[in-house]
Parts: C-alpha cells; structure tokens; sequence
C-alpha cells in the first residue's frame, strides 16, 4: 500500500510539476541565473500551502512532524557543494526523472551521475561521520524552538515574507 | 519567457499550491514527506550489488539506507510517470539531448552537455547526501516543517548554485547586456 501512494504521489507531483515548467534545464539555470525565477514562485507557493497545512494537522494531532536533525558542517558543505552540481547538471534529484519523461534525455548522464554520487558518499559515509558530521550539531532544531515563540508567529512572518518576495519578483518582470 | 514550449503550461503559483495541497495529504494520509535524493542511495546500491555485493552488505550506509523498494522510490518513478503523461497529452515534449540555454552558448554537441551533467549529478548527489536531503527534502519538506537545517541546506543550494552558473555563463549582468546588443 505504501508503494501505492508513493507511486500515486509521484505521478501527481510529476504531473503538476511538468505543468508548471519547472523540469527544464532552461528554467533550473533561468532560476539560477537570476533571470527567470518560475521555480522559486513554484516553491515558495508550495511552502506557504504546505506550511500552514501540515501544522494545522499536526495541531489537530493528525500528522507527525518529521524534522531532519540540523548540523552547520554537513548542512552548509553540503548544501554548497549539491548547489555547484545543480548548476552543472541543472536538474535536480527528483526533477531529472521528470526532465527524462519530458524527452530531455541529457538528464539521464545526470541521472547516472548522482549514482556514482550515491555510491561514492556510502563509501565514504563512516569517515565523514567522525568529522564533518561532528561540527556544529543543533538536532532536530526548528525556527519556532530557536526563537521560543509559536510556530504561528513563525508562519505569519514567513508568509508576509514569501508574499513580499514574490511581489518584489513579478514587480521585476521575474 | 520561453513561450514557443508554453503550450499547455500552468501558472507556477497554481500549480506550486496543488502541489503543497498534495504534500500535505501526503503526510496526512501516508505519513510521508516529500523527498527524492536518499533513493538514489538505494538505486546506487542495487546496482552496485551486480559488482561488489560484499560492499552493499556491510558498508554502514547502506544498511542504514538499504536497497529496496519504499515509498519515496515510487515516488521518484512516479515523476517520470506523471511528466510524461502531463507532457504528452498537455504539450512540451520534447526530444532533446542538449538545453536550449546551453545549445545557445555552447552549440549542439552532445559530448560537453553529457560530461557536465555526468559531473555535475555526481557533485550534486555527493551534497545532497551530505547535507541530507535535496530541494524537495529539505527545500520543501524541510522549510514546511520550519526546520532549521532545511532553510540552511536551501541557502547552500542556491548560493553554490548561483556560484557555478555564473562560473558556467558569465556574470548575468553580461548575459543581458549581450542580449540588449543582439
């Protein structure tokens, strides 16, 4: 069943996500390049939607929360380094099975690519874990329990926030 | 912008809602966040057992991210899936080895596109291993969830990304100035 509604989800997401354009190279690097931010409109309304959602649920005691745990040395390192690939490859990990079923077949030397990325991390996974992984450990930290306000005050800022942004991005013809 | 491919396309704002819409049913109903990279840590393993099966069964990581068949694998399947259906019956499909923004820059030759993508996946994976999740992980699922390591990874991911595109095409300052004197 769990496979079910991965494969349902996908199909959606794969669906909406070619509808919105942004599978493509073109607009990943657009994005990049600052010079067509569909992506980032993309994004940032699926967050303000998923935000407000997902802790009204959890309000209500209906969904977990599933909080990554938090590390300045592999959060920023890697982040940094995903970001140097995304701009040469321009598709990333979930967007390049969409861009192959799009026809844009230079996705799938991407594909392979973060393979051989897969593999070479689990080869080296146990020696990161005695350094990289040890440098600046905050745990499963979210924004609300750093500032000790309620995740509403946090929603409200974040979502005047992402609304400015989004204004201040079609004001510019982005 | 690109409106030769735009037949068919949706507003990314109605689009980007639906599909919050559908990460929240999907934590409702299935529990699941959205995600993609650590399947690629699974496929990297199944494949990798054909060659070394000693190594997929005792390389820590592995084991913590073994190689099978769950949720997020279909899901990743599943894009392929849904792009597809989208881009056949809705328009933008499109053969293509090399992107029109690269053929403009670099010409149509397939080799240098597929070294650089090549290249570019295994960097990108290496990363988004480390940093434990991509930007529909920690992007997405991460900044939803208002969690910390989410909005850091996000900030690398457009900062490195941002970095190597200017590295890749010029300055975009350039890039509009070219276009103003075409």
């Amino acid at each position: 069943m769990e496979l079910i509604y991965g494969l349902v989800t996908g199909i959606i997401f794969g669906f909406l996500t070619q509808k919105a354009r942004v599978l493509r190279y073109d607009k990943q690097l657009g994005a990049l390049r600052l010079q067509d931010l569909t992506i980032v409109k993309f994004m940032l309304s699926n967050i303000l939607v998923a935000m407000a959602g997902i802790y009204l649920l959890h309000d209500l005691g209906l969904v977990k929360l599933s909080v990554k745990a938090a590390a300045l040395g592999p959060n920023i390192l890697g982040g940094l380094l995903f970001g140097l690939g995304w701009g040469l490859l321009g598709y990333c990990p979930g967007t390049s099975l969409g861009a192959v079923g799009e026809g844009r077949f230079d996705a799938l030397w991407g594909i392979a690519g973060m393979l051989v990325g897969a593999a070479a991390f689990a080869h080296t996974y146990d020696a990161l874990k005695a350094t990289v992984y040890t440098w600046g450990v905050l745990d499963k930290l979210t924004l609300p329990d750093l500032f000790g306000v309620s995740h509403w005050v946090v929603i409200a800022l974040l979502t005047a926030t992402y609304l400015l942004v989004l204004r201040f991005i079609e004001r510019r013809g982005l | 912008m690109n409106s030769q491919n735009d037949r068919g396309a949706w507003s990314p704002y109605v689009a980007g809602a639906l599909s919050g819409l559908l990460a929240v049913a999907s934590v409702w109903v299935a529990g699941k966040y959205l995600g993609a990279s650590t399947t690629f840590v699974r496929g990297a393993g199944m494949l990798e057992r054909f060659v070394s099966p000693e190594a997929v069964a005792t390389l820590s990581y592995y084991l913590k991210e073994k190689p099978i068949f769950d949720w997020q694998y279909l899901f990743v399947l599943g894009i392929l899936v849904g792009a597809f259906l989208a881009a056949r019956l809705g328009g933008g499909f499109k053969v293509q080895a090399v992107p029109d923004m690269w053929r403009e820059r670099f010409g149509p030759a397939r080799g240098p596109r597929a070294v650089t993508a090549f290249l570019g996946g295994v960097v990108a994976m290496y990363g988004a291993r480390l940093a434990g999740g991509c930007p529909s992980g920690h992007g997405l699922s991460g900044m939803a969830q208002l969690s910390v390591s989410g909005f850091i990874a996000a900030a690398g991911f457009f900062i490195g990304g941002i970095v190597m595109a200017r590295l890749v095409y010029g300055g975009a300052t350039h890039g509009n100035a070219a276009r103003r004197l075409n």
